[in-house]
């Protein structure tokens, strides 16, 4: 159990994840790895499967009040997707959901989109238990969404 | 900003059914969140509009799928869909996939229809503890019609009885002897049998098998007045999807002009006033903070006490509690 959930009062609080594949991208044996580690460690992880659009995947990170919305891109159409998924999310008055991006990007692109408001990206070479780890430590971060 | 507003401020927002607040609001139902509760209290008073019709039947049997045409067809009819789908919780980490939304992709982007993912987090019976407060979110938003979707079911999972107006049990071809598995539990709790996967060619000795079960029932179900059909669907060939939902919509009908909706409403709101019960009084003795609950399961590990009796010193100890603290240890 996360540290999250050790407050009775919270007990049943966990971690809520979208794992999404967006676009023209047909690799999702990695997601399915991702979706299956943060199982592993006690999240509800929903998966829609490969080709959503981004109004799509912000639709439905919004019905499902996740935590953080999982996006893998291998496609190299980052740099306009997570833009995108970032004025979407903010659009629909939902930027406390957490984007984190995953998958091969070069560095500098890396540091622009966390400048535009991805909360982390994780590089190809991120173990499983970093990716955990990473999770947790942005909604720490977020501090919690419950009123009081 | 919706993040932190307090529940009772969302409630406006849910009776005009703002997707944003519903979700939030279902999450802090599920988070067990007591700040909730009063704003839960105030949606109830708008609820009981909806029909609420619940999907069940074993794992791959097409549950998904046929919400996904089910909803696709009612919403040519001008109604919204509520969808719930409840997936299991892993035993060990507490975590869940939720991939019930990967047949449903059709779906999303439409404005008539919200889908929600449940976890069942260790409540038994096909649903999870929170699946009627979202019910009532959504019915108290105005949706016509909410699906709500078990997990894959064995034999007797059958808690959508007390929770639906209409329950669908869906079998299909392949799955070798499931009829047989099913005939103690599910097949009884049915008022609407679907075979899915009817493009399939071993499609008609399901029915077969189905048809002969039920009609040795017959006797026993004549008092309801109500026959359950066997429908037969293919979401692959788009067939049956019509028929189900004229089905689902003279099973409404019947509910009402015989009177048994009634009889069903009772039996939901006593399933959900014991049931939640249950879950406080559980609630209350894993929070206290003495050693009440440890000494006692020692006595029952060294034979000193039995099972039994130790629970009834258990629940001899809410009594003292109150008396002491005042109701302080309450969840």
């Amino acid at each position: 159990m996360s540290e999250r959930n050790e407050n009775p009062q919270h007990r049943d609080a966990i971690i809520r994840v979208l794992i999404a594949k967006v676009g023209l991208d047909g690799h999702d044996r990695g997601v399915k790895i991702v979706a299956r580690c943060l199982r592993d460690a006690g999240m509800d992880v929903i998966y829609t499967g490969l080709h959503r659009t981004p109004e799509e995947v912000v639709s439905t990170a919004i019905q499902e009040d996740v935590d953080v919305l999982g996006v893998s891109l291998l496609s190299g159409a980052h740099m306009t997707i997570f833009p995108r998924l970032i004025a979407l999310l903010r659009e629909s008055d939902a930027a406390d959901i957490l984007l984190v991006g995953g998958g091969v990007m070069p560095d500098e692109d890396v540091a622009a989109l966390k400048e535009l408001g991805v909360a982390e990206i994780l590089l190809q070479d991120t173990p499983p238990d970093a990716i955990v780890e990473t999770v947790r430590r942005v909604v720490r971060a977020r501090g919690p969404r419950s009123a009081h | 900003m919706v993040t932190a507003k307090p529940s009772l401020e969302l409630v406006a927002e849910v009776l005009n059914g703002h997707p944003r607040s519903i979700s939030r609001l279902i999450s802090r139902v599920e988070a067990r969140d007591p700040e909730c509760r009063p704003a839960l209290a105030q949606i109830y008073e708008h609820t009981g509009r909806a029909h609420l019709i619940g999907i069940t039947g074993v794992p791959g049997s097409g549950k998904s799928t046929l919400v996904r045409e089910l909803a696709l067809a009612a919403r040519k009819t001008d109604r919204t869909i509520g969808i719930i789908a409840i997936d299991p919780s892993s035993p060990f980490s507490g975590g869940a996939i939720l991939g019930d939304r990967i047949r449903m992709n059709e779906l999303t982007g439409d404005p008539g229809i919200f889908i929600r993912s449940m976890a069942t987090r260790g409540a038994l019976g096909g649903l999870a503890r929170a699946s009627m407060d979202a019910v009532d979110l959504l019915d108290a938003a105005g949706f016509d019609m909410i699906l709500l979707e078990t997990v894959g079911v064995g034999q007797d999972e059958v808690d959508i009885v007390q929770a639906a107006h209409t329950t669908v049990v869906v079998s299909a071809p392949g799955l070798g002897d499931d009829v047989q598995a099913m005939k103690a539990g599910l097949l009884e709790i049915s008022d609407i049998h679907v075979v899915s996967k009817c493009d399939r060619a071993d499609a008609n000795k399901t029915i077969i098998d189905l048809k002969a079960m039920l009609s040795l029932g017959l006797r026993m179900n004549s008092t309801t007045g109500w026959q359950p059909p066997v429908v037969r669907t293919s979401a692959e060939a788009k067939e049956g999807i019509d028929e189900l939902l004229a089905a689902i919509d003279r099973h409404r009908e019947h509910l009402q002009h015989s009177g048994e909706l009634a009889q069903r409403r009772r039996r939901t709101a006593e399933m959900r006033m014991l049931k939640t019960a249950e879950d406080i009084l559980r609630a209350r003795f894993i929070s206290r903070d003495d050693d009440i609950v440890v000494d006692l399961v020692e006595r029952v590990i060294t034979r000193a006490l039995d099972p039994y009796t130790a629970a009834l010193n258990l629940l001899a100890t809410l009594d003292e509690g109150k008396s002491d603290d005042g109701g302080k240890k309450r969840p």
